[in-house]
């Protein structure tokens, strides 16, 4: 059976921003559309300006995909996937996020 | 049938670029095809060599690579030099011993340069200037050396000064001639070249013939003149033109003409039928060529010859378009007036340092050449009704007159060009071949290079590519679409008028209304930026905080590591000591680094996202307020000290700054915007490179608009002279909100001012005598957005709910594990990734 962890609750997410959780031990950053209602969570990490800054950047979308742009260099990440539109070969890792009663949760490993 | 065998003797620019039209042609498989090369490489961009000095590789300059050839089929050696020629037996011999027969042969030896017959001109730092192999020689030299010269004021010898300037050394020009770039400009021009490259700080010496190369005193060397005179230097380069390199043909007895080079005819072959020369090396009706696209063109008809076509070789134009140590100098034509009745035109204008002569028919009807120093923008019209035989306009004059100041220059617009018009002299693309991109799908300038080639050479021809390639996206009935993303089909003018006229607060509203998708990071801070130009909300309301980027989100820069800048605002660049010591106290209390802004304020670096609003708290309650460092908006007003302290000032610079500053703070705009206040004409806040420039005058002040620093500098434009405060500050209200209506995204004024039709003129025409009558609803605008002001900080840290986003994580009050820092001169800098590697190593 999966675990679920809370890591902050609903009223923390602003619509379409980004925040970061610290989750067993990982930077996860997580999105909230505004729109949609829809959350994401994927690495914090930016691979390709070497910070943690992914949950600091702008939300949006690009055709069908849902992505974030990176504050540093602006390469686009597909929140779903994490998979790195510019650059293919680089690929967030994602997380599995839920919202209950209130509460939003990242399963745990 | 077996296949043809051609040997290619060189592997330059020319060389290469038969073979690759050979390979490339539907008969490819007809032919083996074999090149020798002297040098150690294949083929490279001798056009782009100088770029080696500024970084470029052997690998960014190669045209091709092993690879490349292996696939095609194309033998080639390299480091073997071909020394013997058989044109009976057809075969060639390398130094090596390797013989080689042939079926046809080309010759494509290129050229040398030539080294004056001077005494001691073989000495270790004489050196020359022509393959990678050399420059490398002169930089060993260079290291070595505090003086250079360069022999030769030529077109190739401006560039090795240029290239000497670099390395900083002290760099002479020595030339024979009474004046540099003698083939390309007329007295006028090579005049003013003169003066130019002087002021760079280069020193010219004309009409100098050097008699010997002797020892030096306090140089390594000394160049004694036949007139008695001499120069000191450590090293010297030879640049005075280059000669055919023709050996191989003149040994084996191919027809060679009285000065060199090896003869052709229209299809590139020599006396004998089955060897051809090309490009450099090649004498064609008593001319060389020494540029590349004529030897481009030979290779071509080289190829069309063999493989049975009928392209011929009919001489080629030698006009030419550069920048020498950073002076645009243009040659058209018949620059020196030599046809018969030839008369020109001259505008030669000593304060702005530009020179322009046009030279006419006898009958006033044809552009027959050109010289152009120091604005070189007539160059594409002028050589295109040159090269197409066009009919000049009634007043031909305006063709090199300054824009903008009275009738605007006589433009040539491109609709009217021939479609047989070369456009891209480079690789031979004409306006047809364009036109045909556009029509098989060729959109932009991207795609219009991938498909023609066009403006991947020198890029001298890129502004009249694109506007052929605008022209036909328009005949085609293409809208020439400025969209500003796939979210808006609106540009960002569209979008501010839509939004002050529909009153549109948020941009959840604006995209229902107008707009598709969810945004992005393009449309997003756009929008956020016209909606708070004219409505100036705090940007962090909830509505708004989602559209901005990062640094408007956390009210400052964000750095290399995700960490953040803090920039208080220091009005006019005036501060008191107290406050100087808030910013030590703070600054060493958190640990910031410390360095002093171009923009006359202090910078601290290094907060992390928690420490912010503590950071900014502690500096509000010192009385700063935020210096909007971060935000598309007013930057600094730089002053210098002005008539308060200085013996020259005749205005309170400071004073008007503060005030400037205090007034715009916090405006909201299409890009950022930087003003500055001279206290008089000697100007020391260099207020001529900013969007709004103030001199302060006998009368009163001086307003320039729409100067930039930055990547591509412009000098701002008098606007007006001698205003008193109150008029400078409707200028200034007026001119700024018409750019935040009508400019593009992320346009600075100076781009916007370029592009504004009607330029100069029109703005003050709109400013000064109201023409569209928009004067006070400009002003009305401007005084609603300015009343509704806020220090964003102060705003922020009086509010709970919008602190709790200043935390690297939302659960727990940890920070981020992952920075790392070094102390260098004094303070801490993120370490590089090196300096992580190693003292990961050390712990472990
Ligand atoms: C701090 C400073 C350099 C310094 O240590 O002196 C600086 C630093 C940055 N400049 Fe600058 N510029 C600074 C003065 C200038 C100046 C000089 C001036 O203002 O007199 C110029 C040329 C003048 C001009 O803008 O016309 C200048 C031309 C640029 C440009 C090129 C703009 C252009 O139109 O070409 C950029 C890039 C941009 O804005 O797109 C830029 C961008 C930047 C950014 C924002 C790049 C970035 O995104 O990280 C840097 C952020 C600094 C930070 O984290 O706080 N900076 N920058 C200077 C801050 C001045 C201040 O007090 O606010
Ligand atoms: C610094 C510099 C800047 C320039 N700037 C411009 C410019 O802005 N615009 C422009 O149009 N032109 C410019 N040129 C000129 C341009 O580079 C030449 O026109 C072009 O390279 C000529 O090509 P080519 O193939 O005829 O000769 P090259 O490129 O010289 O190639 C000839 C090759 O043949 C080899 N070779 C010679 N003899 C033998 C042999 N017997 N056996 C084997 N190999 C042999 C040589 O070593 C050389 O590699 C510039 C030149 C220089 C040096
Ligand atoms: S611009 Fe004039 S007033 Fe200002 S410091 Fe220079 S000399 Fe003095
Ligand atoms: S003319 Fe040189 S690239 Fe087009």
């Amino acid at each position: 059976m999966s675990n679920w962890i809370t890591v902050c609750r609903q009223e923390d997410l602003s619509p379409s921003t980004g925040l970061c959780a610290l989750h067993q031990g990982e930077q996860v950053a997580i999105f909230f559309c505004g729109q949609t209602s829809d959350l994401y969570a994927v690495s914090n990490y930016d691979p390709i300006g070497e910070a943690n800054v992914l949950s600091r950047g702008l939300m949006g979308s690009l055709g069908d995909a849902v992505v974030v742009a990176s504050p540093l260099y602006k390469q686009h990440f597909n929140l779903k996937t994490g998979e790195c539109l510019e650059d293919p070969e680089h690929k967030l890792k994602t997380y599995p996020i839920r919202l209950e009663s209130g509460e939003v949760q990242l399963q745990a490993a | 049938m077996s296949k043809q065998r051609v040997v290619v003797v060189g592997n330059g620019m020319v060389g290469h670029k038969f073979i690759d039209n050979l390979v490339n042609d539907t008969d490819a498989d007809q032919y083996e095809i074999v090149t020798f090369s002297e040098e150690p490489r294949l083929a490279y961009d001798r056009v782009q060599l100088s770029s080696y000095f500024s970084g470029a590789t052997a690998e960014d300059l190669a045209m091709t690579d092993e690879g490349y050839y292996n696939d095609k089929g194309v033998n080639f050696v390299l480091n073997d030099k071909v020394s013997e020629l058989n044109t009976t037996e057809n075969y060639v011999v390398t130094e090596s011993g390797r013989k080689e027969s042939y079926d046809k042969l080309v010759l494509a030896t290129g050229s040398f340069p030539f080294v004056p017959p001077i005494p001691g001109n073989d000495q270790e730092h004489c050196l020359v200037y022509r393959t990678i192999e050399d420059l490398e020689a002169i930089s060993a030299s260079a290291k070595q050396s505090k003086v250079g010269v360069v022999v030769g004021g030529g077109l190739l010898g401006l560039e090795a000064a240029n290239a000497l300037k670099a390395a900083g050394l002290e760099t002479h020009v020595v030339e024979f001639a009474p004046r540099l770039m003698a083939v390309q400009l007329d007295e006028g021009g090579g005049t003013l070249l003169r003066r130019k490259i002087e002021d760079l700080g280069v020193n010219v010496h004309t009409e100098k013939a050097t008699s010997e190369i002797v020892a030096g005193e306090t140089c390594r060397y000394r160049m004694n003149f036949a007139d008695g005179s001499h120069l000191e230097t450590d090293m010297i380069l030879f640049s005075a033109g280059i000669r055919p390199q023709d050996e191989l043909a003149r040994q084996f007895d191919l027809e060679i003409g009285e000065r060199g080079g090896i003869v052709v005819n229209d299809n590139c072959q020599t006396n004998v039928d089955n060897v051809y020369a090309i490009g450099e090396c090649a004498l064609w009706e008593g001319r060389i060529y020494g540029l590349v696209a004529p030897g481009y063109t030979m290779a071509k008809v080289a190829v069309s010859h063999i493989t049975g076509g009928a392209d011929q070789f009919k001489g080629a134009d030698m006009s030419t378009k550069l920048k020498l140590l950073g002076v645009d100098v243009a040659s058209i034509g018949d620059a020196h007036g030599n046809t018969p009745g030839a008369q020109s035109y001259t505008y030669n204008d000593e304060i702005e340092q530009v020179y322009k002569r046009l030279i006419v028919s006898e009958d006033g009807k044809k552009v027959l050449g050109a010289v152009l120093v120091g604005d070189v923008e007539a160059y594409g019209n002028l050589l295109q009704l040159m090269l197409n035989d066009m009919d000049l306009p009634e007043n031909p004059a305006g063709l090199i007159l300054p824009a903008g100041d009275g009738e605007a220059a006589a433009g040539l617009g491109v609709d009217a060009l021939p479609d047989s018009a070369v456009i891209c002299s480079c690789y031979d693309v004409t306006k047809g071949d364009l036109q045909k991109a556009v029509a098989e799908g060729a959109t932009d300038m991207g795609g219009i290079k991938a498909a023609t080639e066009a403006s991947t050479g020198c890029g001298g021809c890129a502004a009249l590519a694109k506007q052929v390639l605008d022209s036909e996206l328009a005949n085609l009935g293409y809208e020439v679409k400025n969209d500003i993303c796939e979210h808006f089909a609106y540009s960002r003018q569209e979008l501010a008028d839509i939004v002050r006229i529909k009153k549109i607060k948020t941009f959840d509203e604006l995209l229902e209304s107008h707009g598709q998708g969810l945004g992005c990071e393009v449309c997003k801070p756009a929008v956020g930026s016209i909606l708070a130009s004219f409505w100036n909300d705090y940007v962090l309301e909830d509505a708004h905080i989602g559209l901005q980027d990062t640094n408007d989100i956390f009210l400052g820069n964000m750095q290399k590591d995700g960490t953040y800048s803090i920039v208080p605002r220091v009005a006019g660049g005036e501060i008191t000591p107290d406050k100087l010591i808030v910013l030590g106290e703070v600054a060493k209390e958190f640990d910031l680094y410390t360095k002093v802004t171009g923009g006359q304020r202090i910078d601290l670096f290094g907060a992390q996202l928690h420490e912010l609003p503590i950071i900014w708290k502690k500096l509000v309650d010192a009385g700063f307020e935020t210096g909007h460092a971060y935000g598309k908006s007013l930057r600094t007003v730089k002053s210098c000290v002005g008539s308060t302290w200085c013996r020259y000032g005749v205005n309170d610079s400071v004073g008007f700054a503060i005030n400037l500053e205090d007034r715009y703070k916090g405006l909201r705009s299409p890009h950022k915007i930087k003003f500055a206040v001279s206290g008089c004409t000697r100007e020391c806040a260099e207020a001529q490179c900013k969007d709004i420039g103030v001199i302060a005058t006998e009368n009163g002040w001086n307003l320039y608009v729409c100067g930039n620093g930055g990547m591509r500098p412009r000098h701002g434009d008098l606007f007006a002279t001698d205003l008193d405060d109150e008029t400078l500050i409707k200028y200034v209200d007026r001119v700024l909100m018409f750019y935040i209506r009508t400019a593009d995204r992320l346009q600075r004024t100076s781009v916007w001012l370029e592009n504004l039709e009607g330029g100069l003129d029109y703005l003050k025409e709109v400013v000064i005598d109201d023409k569209l009558g928009l004067g006070e609803e400009l002003e009305a605008e401007m005084e609603a957005s300015l009343g509704n002001y806020q220090c964003e900080w102060k705003t922020t840290i009086e509010n709970p709910e919008k602190l709790k986003r200043f935390q690297h994580f939302i659960n727990t009050k940890e920070g981020d594990d992952s920075l790392a820092y070094v102390v260098e001169r004094g303070q801490r800098r993120p370490a590089t990734k090196e300096e992580r590697i190693q003292s990961v190593e050390l712990v472990d």
